[in-house]
């Protein structure tokens, strides 16, 4: 059984349904919704690093989404830098500005740190709304496609593809994350800040890591829904997009990483559900949250998980 | 040459003093007890020794160093490591991996091969998990391996507190309370678990109400009272203290 850890079980399952998915789908708009759904996903993954495993909180996620877009999308067309090029320097540099203001605010706790990551996102949605010179203002930008080495990434089904190798891949590489010594520090710093000082981990430093980590899978995320859209507004780092991916975390369950795939897939499907009842939108997306704190606070996958192992053992 | 030098330490709490003027040693080899009735500073004693507070006035000195000032992950990284008379444990993580986090220091951390989970992490790892079931069986946890922190009784998450500080390698183990909720036989096996980390070359200062265990078990006592030392030396002679008795029985009566 030792083939079914958690670990290779999952990621095993979750290729095999990214692999078998498409069958079901009758056109280019599931795959262009399914795309979507794994973009989520994968910054969710990052997220989930941030929110369940290490137990701080991010407000403004969505911003560091929207600055990797808009850096792939200035550098793109303004610069003529390569996609990828421009892709890893925004990431880079989102990673930089997550360190320089995470080094203040995660010394905040609770409430007052969700008010200063809300800060940082809404500063940024408005200097993308206002510096119009550069973005287009809350007209937006379109941008090219992906393309590298002569190879273009084209139209839905091939960008299905790439997302599904890059979840597995961000699954893989959080779930080595969370088995390691630094995993194992940050969910210290979850458990109790002095306790883990006490033997030696720098705890300030673990948190500041994991806000740069989780910024820059928003980042890397941002860049590549730009260029899969082609087209990209400054809504897409608003403070709902943020809360949104909150949500996400949330209702998937926290310090869960296949958990943040379902929550992500859940709520990116929801709205083409809904489809009829648009304008109701946030309400059902609070109601889903207040649902989950009362029904489920550990989310929907630890819950389900945590049934089954009850029911197994009662037998 | 001391391991601890404890000169003039003061705290106060917006007029409370809860350590005042406190001068004492801890040797190298000892089991020093720290005891008092409570409210007597013996808490806070530990948190300016540990670095989780700064002190008012005063200052500590481990292996002839300063350390008022410093982090407690630093004087973890130097050889200090502790216990909490109110809990300190992980209970989002199961009870060998809140071992494992105190085997931090000696671990490799950084990122890039964690993140890809190269060889060398999975080997470490695996020897971290030996060194830690060896640690959970010497404090008598045998028996939680697979259990999660969370679903652990009281007097056993006291002892993954030992088991943790221990996986820290330390020079000094300060103990807050170790015995505090725990009935006549895990008692009894905390007293020989103290006697084990001495034995192995550990120095341990004790915070302990349980005077059964305090004066069988220690080669020196620091007597507290109102955050100022009261009396202090060998175990029979801080009992033969009229103050150290008035104290006490002023304390209980
Ligand atoms: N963080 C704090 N803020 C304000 N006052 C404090 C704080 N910590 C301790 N005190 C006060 O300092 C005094 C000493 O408390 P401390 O916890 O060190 O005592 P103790 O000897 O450990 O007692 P016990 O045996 O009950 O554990 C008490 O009067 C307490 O109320
Ligand atoms: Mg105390």
């Amino acid at each position: 059984m030792n083939m079914m850890t958690p670990r290779t079980g999952g990621l095993a399952l979750l290729a095999v349904i990214i692999t078998v998915a498409p069958i079901g789908f009758t056109n280019t708009y599931f795959y262009d919704v399914a795309v979507n759904a794994m973009f989520n996903a994968i910054l969710c993954i990052g997220l989930n690093l941030l929110i369940g495993y290490a137990g701080q909180i991010s407000l403004g996620h969505a911003g560091f989404l929207a600055l990797g877009a808009y850096g792939s999308a200035i550098m793109t067309t303004a610069y003529g830098v390569p996609p990828i090029a421009a892709m890893l320097i925004s990431a880079t540099v989102v990673g930089l500005i997550a360190f320089v203001v995470g080094r203040p605010i995660l010394k905040l706790k609770g409430h007052y740190l969700a008010m200063a990551t809300l800060g940082i996102g809404i500063i940024i949605h408005i200097v993308l709304k206002t510096e119009s010179k550069i973005t287009g203002g809350p007209d937006g930008m379109s941008l090219d496609n992906f393309s590298m080495l002569g190879f273009t990434i084209m139209g839905d089904k091939m960008w299905y593809w790439v997302a599904g190798v890059l979840l597995i891949l961000s699954a893989w590489l959080a779930l080595n994350l969370i088995d390691s010594p630094v995993g194992r520090a940050l969910r210290a710093v979850h458990g109790s800040e002095v306790g883990a000082e006490v033997v030696g981990v720098d705890t300030s430093s673990y948190k500041v890591l994991v806000f740069v980590v989780s910024a820059v899978f928003a980042s890397l995320v941002g860049s590549l829904f730009a260029h899969k859209n082609g087209f990209i507004t400054p809504d897409i780092g608003s403070f709902f997009g943020s809360v949104h991916l909150v949500t996400m975390v949330v209702l998937g369950g926290m310090a869960s990483v296949f958990g943040s795939v379902i929550g992500a897939v859940i709520l990116t499907l929801l709205p083409q559900v809904l489809a009829a009842v648009e304008q109701y939108e946030a309400m059902i997306l609070g109601g889903i949250m207040m649902g989950t704190m009362i029904f489920m606070p550990k989310g929907l996958l630890p819950s389900i998980l945590a049934s089954l192992k009850r029911r197994e053992a009662g037998r | 040459m001391s391991l601890l030098q404890v000169e003039s330490l003061s705290k106060e709490f917006g007029g409370v003093h809860a350590v005042e003027d406190l001068t004492f040693t801890v040797e190298p080899g000892h089991i020093h007890s720290i005891i008092g009735p409570n409210g007597a500073g013996k808490t806070t004693l530990f948190n300016l020794i540990t670095g989780v507070y700064t002190p008012s006035a005063g200052r500590v000195l481990f292996q002839d160093r300063m350390v008022s000032g410093m982090k407690p992950y630093e004087l973890a990284a130097m050889g200090m490591s502790r216990t909490f008379q109110n809990l300190q444990i992980f209970f989002n993580m199961k009870a060998i991996e809140n071992v494992m986090v105190g085997n931090h220091l000696q671990l490799n951390r950084s990122f890039l091969p964690s993140f890809l989970r190269l060889p060398g992490v999975v080997k470490g790892d695996r020897a971290c998990v030996e060194t830690c079931v060896e640690l959970m069986e010497f404090v008598g946890l045998g028996k939680y391996l697979d259990a999660d922190a969370a679903s652990m009784p009281y007097g056993a998450l006291k002892r993954l507190e030992v088991a943790r500080a221990l996986a820290a390698k330390p020079k000094i183990l300060l103990l807050d309370e170790p015995a505090a909720g725990l009935n006549a036989t895990e008692s009894r096996e905390i007293d020989e678990v103290i006697k084990r980390v001495a034995a192995s070359g550990i120095t341990v200062v004790l915070v302990e109400h349980d005077m059964k265990m305090v004066m069988g078990i220690s080669d020196h006592i620091t007597a507290l009272d109102y955050g100022r030392k009261l009396a202090e030396g060998t175990p029979a002679e801080v009992r033969a203290n009229p103050d150290v008795i008035k104290a006490y029985l002023g304390a209980h009566a």
